[in-house]
């Protein structure tokens, strides 16, 4: 008899489908109606109790009666309840008329329940989901080794420093900057008189190119030296005579606009070559 | 048994004059059982090893140095860019063809100057504190941005909207576990759509020795290391989102370096502090970024034209082929 039963399984020995909790009892049996361990949620310790469950989603109302206690076979009848929501509730009235009243709120309930998380599942598949893409921990980890390496190899400061003074050469910087440029005079004076025609050509297709954007592929760059050179001196060859006398004031003008100040030659040297002629020779 | 050896190495002292020791000719390091007196061996070993190495070095120089001019030029060392397996991709710079096609594709009009950049930053759902403040500072960094927040629309209806509103490129920041790890570019009147993936991301206060923010001035741009077909579209991807005439007073470039595959962006601001020096002081977000996916047109993931999938089976096996 089911006091037996739940005066047995409930309080005092072992029920498989329970689960103790801090607070809580809770019943894991698929046929349980609230999900609690109760003496009259316990569908094993009821000899006439109903649930409400849903498969592919539509409900079915799940009934057990005395009568088919001895055939656990038969035990459970099911009803499909309809789609309707309120025919459903209707139907859940028809088939446990004279049930106690317990469980046939709480089917309604469930039943309730059931029917929401039915419609919030569908609203969801019609919005964007998520695609979880699993992450393989070794790949991942041998993209970051990679990565760091290929930091190390890259060697960001040096190039785009590089390439700066790449374009600074290249005189995409116009007028901007005023660089005395001493290192490359004694190399340039050889080939004086040659480029001054190249030169003028160079300059032109040079101003064209002014801001443009530039792919630089930083490997091959073996040409672009040789412009350089030639570019470079005519502007040495006018800032020479001019720039002993004038880059201080240029520099003066300039330094507004760079930030931290850029300190030039404090004063002017001019160096005079004297040939020693002794007044007694 | 296999020692053979007169003085025992148990003491830690060591014996000295190793030379006048002899061993089995079939004797190796490894065959002592005994750990510490293994250990010594082995150490001792090393030592002669490396003596070895310093002698033959030595050796080596004075040839060099006795052979003067007459001497073989040096070995350069063997790097992983040295030895990249050659792709049949590479442009050459004179190539017309690669130049045709470059005037006719989808940037001709940026590079033409027809059209100026106007750019889209956006999230995925539900952007955490991080993406949201890395999407700020990457707006300062692009001139004529505008960051969006998502709510959740769907991205094949934010695209006709873009277009209608005059935008030229659309960004979408990817986020996973409160980090942005990727990263959707798209160019938007039917430009072709990237898809990278992003990691190390280092906000503007993450950066150690930092300068000021950026100003509004419009940077430069620096494109290093873009060699195959594959490498140049994804640059010209990358110029295209930066007006085209650099104000050069604001002394700001973004670089976008290309090593190996993983691309680095970099935001500085320079200083020319000689003809032969510049420095360079960091400001502004620091990301690198791993190309997964191009597609021809833009953002669509079931019926877009692969131009190109990371496949990892084909593409990763070998140490030394890179794509861009």
């Amino acid at each position: 008899s089911p006091q037996v039963v739940w005066s047995m399984l409930g309080n005092r020995q072992f029920c498989s489908y329970k689960m103790t909790t801090k607070t809580q009892n809770f019943c894991r049996n698929e046929y349980n109606l609230t999900g609690l361990c109760n003496r009259s949620s316990c569908p094993l310790a009821n000899s006439q109790y109903a649930t409400v469950r849903e498969e592919k989603g539509r409900c079915y109302l799940y009934m057990k009666t005395i009568e088919r206690a001895a055939f656990p076979r038969r035990l459970w009848e099911r009803v499909l309840l309809s789609k309707n929501y309120e025919k459903a509730l209707e139907e859940i009235d028809e088939n446990l008329i004279y049930w106690p009243r317990f469980i046939r709120h709480k089917c309604k309930q469930r039943f309730t329940k059931i029917t929401q998380y039915l419609i919030r599942i569908r609203k969801l598949t019609l919005k964007r989901q998520r695609k979880l893409v699993p992450l393989r921990r070794k790949i991942e980890r041998r993209e970051n080794r990679r990565e760091e390496k290929a930091l190390v190899a890259a060697q960001l400061d040096s190039a785009i420093e590089k390439e700066l003074l790449e374009r600074l050469k290249q005189d995409t910087y116009g007028d901007i900057y005023n660089f005395p440029i001493h290192a490359f005079d004694k190399a340039l004076q050889q080939q004086d008189a040659e480029s001054e025609s190249e030169s003028e050509a160079e300059r032109e297709e040079d101003d064209d190119d002014e801001g443009k954007r530039e792919f630089v592929e930083a490997e091959d760059s073996e040409l672009s030296d040789f412009e350089d050179m030639d570019k470079l001196e005519t502007s040495s060859e006018e800032e020479e005579e001019v720039e002993k006398e004038a880059s201080h004031s240029k520099s003066k003008g300039k330094t507004p606009l760079k930030g931290p100040a850029r300190r030039k030659r404090p004063h002017i040297e001019i160096e005079y070559e004297e040939e020693t002629e002794p007044g007694t020779k | 048994a296999g020692e053979g050896s007169g003085p025992v190495p148990g003491d830690g002292a060591g014996p000295p004059a190793p030379e006048r020791v002899l061993f089995p000719p079939t004797f190796s390091v490894s065959e002592i059982k005994n750990k510490q007196r293994r250990h010594f061996m082995f150490l001792r070993w090393k030592q002669q090893q490396r003596k070895e190495k310093l002698a033959l070095k030595k050796k080596r120089r004075k040839e060099r140095e006795a052979l003067g001019d007459k001497a073989p030029p040096k070995a350069v060392p063997k790097t992983i860019e040295n030895q990249r397996v050659y792709d049949e991709t590479t442009v050459d710079p004179n190539d017309e063809e690669v130049a045709f096609d470059e005037a006719t594709d989808e940037f001709a009009s940026y590079f033409n100057r027809q059209t100026v950049p106007k750019i889209l930053i956006t999230t995925s759902d539900r952007p955490r504190g991080r993406t949201v403040r890395f999407c700020e500072q990457l707006a300062t960094v692009i001139p004529n941005s505008h960051v969006y927040y998502r709510r959740g629309l769907a991205l094949k209806r934010i695209i006709p909207q873009c277009i209608a509103r005059d935008f030229t490129d659309l960004i979408v920041i990817n986020e996973d576990r409160k980090i942005p790890n990727g990263l959707v570019l798209s160019h938007l009147p039917d430009g072709p759509t990237a898809h990278f993936r992003m990691s190390s991301v280092r906000l503007r206060k993450e950066i150690k020795r930092k300068g000021k923010e950026p100003t509004e001035h419009v940077p430069e741009v620096i494109l290093n290391n873009f060699t195959t077909r594959l490498g140049h579209s994804i640059g010209r991807m990358f110029a295209a989102l930066f007006p085209h005439d650099p104000q050069f007073i604001g002394r700001q470039v973004a670089t976008f370096h290309n090593q190996r595959d993983y691309i680095f962006f970099r935001f500085h601001r320079y200083i020319f502090k000689s003809e032969k020096k510049v420095g360079i002081q960091e400001l502004g977000p620091r990301f690198t970024l791993k190309l997964r996916s191009l597609q021809k047109g833009t953002f669509d993931s079931k019926f877009g034209e692969y131009e190109w999938i990371h496949k990892r089976r084909e593409m990763d096996t070998s140490r030394r082929k890179f794509h861009l």
